[in-house]
């Protein structure tokens, strides 16, 4: 047996990341490229972010969503929220903003807490039976319908009171930290938070969303997605009839350009890391189950609806950070960039890159934002719309020759399933009769 | 005794709550009714029903091909679009009369579906559903920014210059136009032509077949590559005359227009049950009805008209995956 | 709610289980029993309902009436995953693979459920990550070991010969650690000596294991051969029940595999009959 020690896989890719990390950073600040360009590596980067979301939901885990760009949009306004308000206070607060997300997200996670503690589910089943038995069916329904709508009433007031408390002690606790931190550091505090924030808002979504929607099958669930994303995309543009500040169709402007390269490498590092980790441990391993056969995945113990369910969120999350960075790099954001249209560009890059390659999506996010700028650059004005007519020609030439993109699952270097050892003691116990 | 007082107590209050349901749906109707008037109530009914019925052309196309191949054609409102221009050029560039140009449109929209069939589709049966989905969502946009290319149709809108005059009566107070009147005859003709065709001929029967076993029917002799086609065929036909219609009531045609109507168009075959005819027919009339209702009684109602649309589509798939008249499918293990 | 019958010395207690499609009664009033240890058959004709049965005891489908004991608690309206987390395993008529997943995949997805970490230890690496994670790759790879398939831990599963697929399946299930095995039809393509190969591996298996074992199965000399007692199912009905010696000469399975005049040639009826 081989007995020697693999190469650490990690050092490869480490070196070739941070090679990149440099080059952008060096070339930027020494003015060797232009800002245009610039800005396009970013942009580069920020699509891989979200891809990489939309390929853990559908490469990895089998569920076709059309609807990634809403998380992305949610991700994009909620984190543009937080920071606006740290920077010129619309709402009357430095955070009023931020202490109101973040007690909102606690007041729905109380209430999630409460519905599992309580049993919500197993009562429902529960009273069904009892009253399947003395009545008919549609006054079973109608009286089991409400019960859990008064249940569900009582558990979201008890919500949102809680939410009103949990608001003013944050607000108090984050005016604390930032005496405590000081500007600076501070306002990179501030954006992570913006960031981390819009991240979680669009995976509260998700989770609640997908709860009902995973059950759907595959294109059922792809149109229902389209639905979702369409509906925010409908509220982006009335938004100014909620939060003035968001002016709707008109565009919100005043989001500070904090956005880096840095951020964007830091950001990306981080969403491969803990994607890579998830995808090679028990949990993705039932991630992909689910893809490859829900029921033989159901009958060997996994629970399809929850691994749906967080595979959903977490996809969610990465497109909701995402959007965040891409706020923060345009300083201002417009509902027509998070169109039903431009909302397949994730779609496109995992296709390409290969369902189920992290490294592919990496690779096609790349060469896709280069493609798209690049075009712009190269072709002259008045072809400029021909861009928007080779997209969907690439994209049925792959499907009709390569439906597997260009990798396939393959990965490379770290992204790849570490190999496993084999046993280091022989078998000792008797074998089964040998097959002639 | 003790169980059975219980249960006419329960039995008493499930009867209360249907009661106040059904209260509260009178009240709400006898409030809208009231709102702005009952003539108001009766023209957005009128005009809703108008809406259905060319919804109802574009989702018995979604509904057919469903039924026969598993596949959403994404690309269907696209057709539809193809069909609006198709007549604009035969009435504007060539004079062509109304009737003619509803023909020529029907005619080159079935061309074009058979085409993309062929090249798209056919090549993809045996693929995963997913990969299907993704092609037509691509064969979709690429109508859309092909047309939309300044040497085609143009990105811009046009306005459509309607091959006859438009006459308008009023009864009692609701203004009802001969459009609306052609509407629902051409419409009424084509659905009842259709479910005909599938019900009662040959052909329909070998379609139905088709629907229920590929692989049976081919070996009954039947040329299921031909029937697919033919499904395809008679889907774009509807959806031609639709486009036609849609622009003589609403005169402003773009290249984009299939878009959202062919959403709304396809959630309406699913609340229907998709796969069914009569279903696809009764979803499109609610979702015209709905459509129409949510701009003229919902404040800033014609800015959340997609967002309402949607909002049934997520309902429906909650509640009742199958539709209306649809259902549930039992997988076998 | 069915009242509490004195706990049995059985693992599995079917009763009157009745389903309806509809208009088609797939399963009628079945009763049967399985008890702790036992090695038990289910044959019927194609389409009498033997795989709805396991689809019903395993929570795939949702019975119309009747009941299903598990060590002396109801299965009924529990999720399939739950059902397999108590102890009921089963294999599928068609082989239903991880497909595109290593043979130590697909194993090791079924040992899920003693992974001994946590989500955040799989995201960080830390704690007891690596410890837990090379002890459920070591138990897939001893369990792949038991049944010949570890020099194959990294082949792609579709890639697998048919018989060390269902060996495959077979070892995906007692993954799970089940304390009840449903097989249906794990003979299925098998030649004689594939069989005979099957039938030691069945048995080994239930000792090795201590499990109950439930078996649907066409080829009669695998249930003959093994199975210490038979139902035989016809039309979603018990039409029989007994030993081997039994069921070989009991009118009405002939009748169900053979059809009437089959049975009267055999000299099983009077003529007239």
């Amino acid at each position: 047996m081989d007995r020697r020690r693999q190469f650490p896989t990690w050092i490869p890719t480490a070196l070739v990341g941070a090679a990149i990390f440099v080059a952008v950073q060096y070339t930027a600040s020494a003015g060797l490229i232009s800002t245009y360009w610039y800005r396009v590596v970013q942009i580069a980067g920020i699509m891989a972010v979200s891809s990489l979301g939309l390929n853990l939901i559908y490469g990895f885990n089998g569920q076709f969503s059309l609807g990634h760009i809403g998380f992305y949009a949610i991700g994009a306004y909620g984190s543009a929220l937080i920071s606006k308000d740290y920077a010129s206070q619309w709402s009357g607060g430095q955070f009023l903003a931020l202490s109101w997300v973040m007690a909102a997200q606690l007041g729905v996670l109380l209430l999630l807490f409460i519905t599992r503690v309580a049993r919500f589910a197993e009562w429902q089943r529960r009273v069904r039976e009892a009253l399947d038995e003395m009545l008919r069916p549609s006054e079973a329904t109608v009286l089991v319908f409400v019960l859990m709508a008064i249940a569900i009433a009582v558990a979201v007031g008890v919500s949102v009171v809680a939410t009103f408390y949990f608001q003013q002690a944050l607000e108090a606790l984050l005016g604390l930290i930032w005496s405590a931190l000081g500007e600076n550091l501070g306002q990179n505090v501030l954006f992570a938070l913006a960031l981390l924030n819009g991240g979680t808002m669009a995976a509260l979504v998700a989770y609640l969303v997908g709860l009902p929607l995973l059950r759907l099958t595959s294109d059922y669930f792809g149109i229902a997605t389209l639905g979702l994303a369409i509906m925010i995309y409908t509220a982006l543009q009335n938004s100014d009839m909620v939060i003035a500040t968001m002016k709707g169709a008109r565009g919100m402007v005043g989001i500070p350009n904090w956005t880096t390269w840095g951020w964007v490498f830091g950001v990306l590092a981080v969403v491969l890391f803990v994607m890579r980790n998830l995808v090679h441990s028990s949990a993705g391993r039932a991630i992909v189950s689910v893809r490859e056969d829900e029921i033989a995945a159901q009958a060997v113990g996994i629970d399809i609806a929850q691994q749906k369910a967080m595979a959903f969120a977490f996809g969610a999350f990465f497109a909701g950070v995402a959007g965040g960075l891409y706020a923060h790099l345009m300083s201002f954001l417009h509902p027509s960039t998070f169109n039903v249209v431009k909302g397949f560009d994730p779609l496109i890059i995992i296709v390409f890159g290969g369902l189920g390659s992290m490294t592919g999506t990496l690779v096609a996010s790349a060469g896709f934002a280069v493609l798209i700028e690049g075009l712009r650059v190269v072709l002259p004005q008045g072809f400029e719309d021909w861009r928007f007519v080779l997209y969907p020609l690439m994209l049925l030439v792959v499907m009709l020759l390569r439906q597997q993109g260009l990798l396939g699952t393959k990965e490379w270097g770290w992204f790849a399933a570490p190999r496993p050892r084999p046993r280091e003691d022989a078998p000792s116990e008797p074998q089964v009769v040998e097959e002639s | 005794m003790k169980r059975s007082a219980l249960q006419v107590v329960l039995r008493a209050v499930a009867w209360a709550l249907f009661a106040a349901i059904a209260a509260g749906v009178v009240g709400l109707l006898v409030y809208l009714v009231g709102l702005n008037g009952p003539v108001y109530f009766a023209q957005s009914l009128v005009d809703g029903l108008r809406l259905g019925f060319v919804y109802a052309l574009i989702a018995l196309g979604y509904t057919l091909v469903y039924g026969i191949v598993g596949l959403i054609n994404f690309a269907h409102g696209d057709v539809f679009m193809v069909g609006a221009f198709t007549s604009y050029f035969a009435v504007t560039q060539y004079g062509w009369g109304f009737v003619p140009a509803i023909l020529l449109a029907m005619l080159v929209c079935t061309l074009l579906n058979v085409v993309i069939e062929r090249i798209a589709y056919k090549p993809l049966r045996n693929a995963p559903r997913i990969a299907a989905l993704i092609t037509a969502i691509g064969v979709s946009f690429f109508l859309e920014y092909f047309t939309a290319l300044k040497f085609v149709f143009g990105p811009d809108f046009i306005t459509y210059e309607r091959p006859f005059e438009v006459v308008v009566w009023n009864v009692a107070g609701v203004t009802v136009t001969n459009i609306t009147v052609i509407i629902v005859a051409l419409t009424l003709l084509l659905v009842f032509g259709l479910q005909y065709m599938v019900r009662r001929t040959k052909l329909g029967k070998a379609m139905r077949a088709v629907q229920q076993d590929k692989d049976a029917a081919r070996l009954m002799g039947i040329n299921v590559d031909g029937i697919i086609s033919l499904t395809f065929a008679v889907g774009a036909a509807l959806a031609g005359a639709g486009g036609v219609l849609y622009a003589i009531a609403f005169p402003q045609i773009w290249t984009f227009m299939g878009l959202m109507p062919g959403l709304k168009a396809f959630v309406a075959a699913v609340l229907g049950g998709i796969g069914s005819v009569p279903g696809a027919f009764v979803g499109s009339i609610l979702m015209g009805v709905i459509d129409v209702g949510v701009v003229s009684f919902v404040p800033a109602g014609s800015r959340l008209r997609e967002l309402f649309a949607f909002l049934v589509l997520i309902l429906v798939f909650l509640a009742k995956p199958s539709g209306l008249f649809g259902q549930t499918q039992v997988e076998k293990v | 709610m069915t009242d509490s019958m004195s706990a049995t010395d059985n693992i599995l207690d079917i009763r009157d289980l009745t389903i309806l499609f509809g208009g088609l009664r797939a399963v009628g009033d079945f009763t049967m029993s399985v008890p702790y240890g036992g090695l038990y058959g289910l044959i019927g004709p194609n389409g009498a309902g033997k795989t709805t049965v396991f689809n019903l005891i395993t929570g795939v489908y949702k019975p119309t009436d009747g009941d299903i004991l598990y060590q002396g608690e109801s299965l009924v309206g529990l999720p399939t995953h739950r059902i397999t987390q108590l102890g009921v395993a089963r294999t599928f008529q068609n082989i239903r693979l991880f497909q595109n997943l290593s043979v130590l995949d697909n194993v090791r997805i079924a040992l899920n459920m003693r992974a001994g970490y946590g989500l955040l230890e799989g995201i960080t690496r830390l704690g007891r990550f690596s410890r837990e994670e090379r002890l459920l790759t070591e138990r897939a790879q001893e369990l792949l070991s038991v049944l010949r398939l570890e020099d194959r831990q990294l082949e792609t599963a579709k890639n697998l010969p048919y018989g060390e697929q269902r060996r495959l399946e077979i070892a995906r299930a007692l993954a799970t650690e089940p304390q009840l095995l449903l097989l249906d039809e794990p003979a299925a393509g098998m030649n004689p000596t594939e069989s005979e190969a099957l039938m030691e591996l069945i048995r080994f298996v239930r000792d090795r294991f201590n499990l109950s074992i439930l078996l649907i199965e066409h080829q009669m000399r695998v249930v003959m051969g093994i199975c210490e007692w038979i139902t035989v199912m016809d039309f979603g009905e018990v039409i029989a029940r007994g030993t081997a010696r039994e069921i070989q000469s009991n009118e009405r399975v002939i009748e169900a595999y053979l059809g009437k005049r089959a049975g009267r040639e055999m000299g099983v009826y009077a003529p007239s009959s």
